[in-house]
């Protein structure tokens, strides 16, 4: 065990330390996707709607996103901030921002796309029905885009919690960062803690995306022919 | 004809696309019991003339009445004008992800409101009407064109329409699954249902029509009884058109 370099995540409060990380990396996420969805949704079938001006404006934002690492972003909001504007914003805020930011661009755009892949005809066949415009798109459109939708949001949403490890580099103390404090603190008694807190760290995070990322197979296999 | 009681009118319409007309001063009305065949070269306005008979498209100019009624998309009173006027399309699109059963009930409980064991009752009667009672529970993906196209015939019956309007429902099967979905038709037609059918199939139109409409670019080029328009037409264009159906003996030259 000893060489391993596991034997320090039993000293002290170190597990507790690391597992308080991994809630602080899980609730950055879970806001943000709150936010991406709440945001993302209704700009999605706004962005399905063909209205030049709106589409071009979110090219835009959708192109901001694509090309500017997150990295960057998360520098401008946090520090460029502080001097431009002189907020002192706190740094796990900075971080919701910037993946609430991201996160809508990317659900947005798998909302449009979804919508977009609804044959015109499903709408022609439910409105010869006698179906009413809310009828269609309740009990027709709806139910069909959110099973294109699921699988790739809840990719997103495991993408989401995987890049939070950066939010450490605005100094929010996360999995990653709790890793290397508990690392450095026992740099003399335990030379091999780097292997056993970075695999645990590894675990963790294979644990909270493993089962998201299975859920997604299984509704993406169970739904394939809809 | 002046007996029976006109349902749908068809008044002087013109439809434009940009600047196209691809309907222009067109005029139909279909009476009560009626059978009327639309036939005409592709691209000549046959499903747009079902389109708008349903509220689908716009019109720039006429109008067109369902038992006097204005029918409009933009107005409320459409959705109770297509509860009475049934469409089925060429790409038989079912819902995919609701099952064939509730893909014939869905309408009637919701639009109608009808009591869910009657609809349920009447939708397994129509299903075993054509055939398809044990795939009930099943997906339309896991259905074939033909049955797929019956099921759609199905789920527009539920609602009990007065008017039922076919648009090529049989241009995207396979030539064997033609002939199970012309069948609903014929039997349809033969219960005395008023129907609007645009199809390739001549031999088809000519039984099942009363009246038969030959529509060229947009205009009615010529009107008759279906064995008038067949045996005898008397337009240039309907010889033509009537023409392209039968192919001549290719007469080898022989090598001596
Ligand atoms: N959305 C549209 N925008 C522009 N033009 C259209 C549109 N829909 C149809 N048209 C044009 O209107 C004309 C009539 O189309 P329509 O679909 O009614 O023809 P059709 O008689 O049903 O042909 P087919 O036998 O090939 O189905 C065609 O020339 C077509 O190109
Ligand atoms: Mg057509």
């Amino acid at each position: 065990m000893q060489n391993l370099g596991i034997d320090v995540l039993f000293k002290g409060s170190n597990m507790m330390r690391l597992l308080g990380g991994l809630w602080v990396s899980l609730r950055i996420s879970l806001i943000a996707v709150f936010f991406s969805v709440i945001l993302g949704v209704p700009l999605g079938i706004l962005m399905s709607r063909n209205s030049r001006i709106i589409r071009a404006i979110t090219r835009l934002y959708l192109e901001i996103v694509r090309i500017m690492p997150q990295m960057v972003l998360l520098f401008i909001v946090f520090f460029g901030t502080t001097r431009v504007f002189g907020w002192n914003l706190d740094a796990e805020v900075a971080s919701v921002i910037v993946f609430s930011f991201w996160g809508c661009a990317e659900m947005s755009d798998l909302v449009r796309g979804a919508l977009i892949s609804i044959p015109k005809h499903q709408y022609e066949s439910a409105k010869a029905l006698g179906m009413n415009s809310f009828a269609v798109f309740f009990f027709i459109i709806l139910p069909q885009t959110i099973r294109r939708l699921l699988p790739l949001s809840i990719n997103l949403v495991t993408r989401m919690i995987k890049t939070t490890s950066l939010v450490m580099m605005i100094g929010v103390v996360e999995v990653l960062k709790v890793g290397q404090q508990i690392i450095e603190a026992n740099r003399t008694s335990s030379p091999n803690a780097a292997f056993g807190v970075y695999g645990t760290v590894f675990l963790l995070y294979f644990i909270g995306c493993w089962p998201i990322s299975m859920l997604s197979k299984y509704l993406e296999k169970k739904w394939k022919n809809d | 004809m002046s007996k029976k009681e006109e349902i749908i009118r068809v008044d002087h319409i013109t439809k434009r696309y940009d600047e196209n007309a691809v309907l222009d001063d067109f005029s139909l009305s279909v009476h009560e019991g009626e059978v009327v065949v639309i036939v005409g070269p592709s691209g000549c306005g046959k499903s747009t003339i079902l389109r708008i008979m349903n509220g689908l498209e716009p019109i720039q100019k006429g109008e067109v009445t369902y038992r006097g009624e204005k029918v409009d998309g933009k107005l409320g009173s459409i959705t109770r004008i297509r509860e009475k006027v049934g469409m089925v399309f060429q790409s038989y699109e079912l819902f995919p992800h609701k099952t064939i059963l509730q893909n014939v009930m869905l309408a009637p409980l919701l639009v109608q409101k009808r009591d869910r064991k009657e609809v349920k009752e009447e939708a397994l009667q129509l299903l075993a009407r054509v055939g398809l009672s044990e795939k009930k529970n099943a997906y339309p993906r896991q259905l074939s064109g033909g049955q797929k196209q019956r099921v759609a015939i199905v789920r527009a019956l539920a609602m009990h329409p007065e008017v039922l309007l076919f648009d090529e429902v049989t241009a995207a099967l396979d030539p064997e699954m033609v002939r199970e979905v012309l069948d609903v038709l014929l039997s349809l037609a033969k219960e005395g249902k008023t129907m609007v059918i645009v199809t390739h199939e001549m031999s088809f139109a000519k039984a099942v029509a009363d009246r038969v409409i030959f529509l060229d670019g947009g205009h009615l080029e010529e009107e008759g009884t279906a064995s008038e328009f067949f045996d005898h037409p008397k337009t240039e264009r309907a010889k033509q058109f009537l023409h392209t159906f039968t192919y001549d003996k290719v007469e080898r030259e022989e090598e001596r």
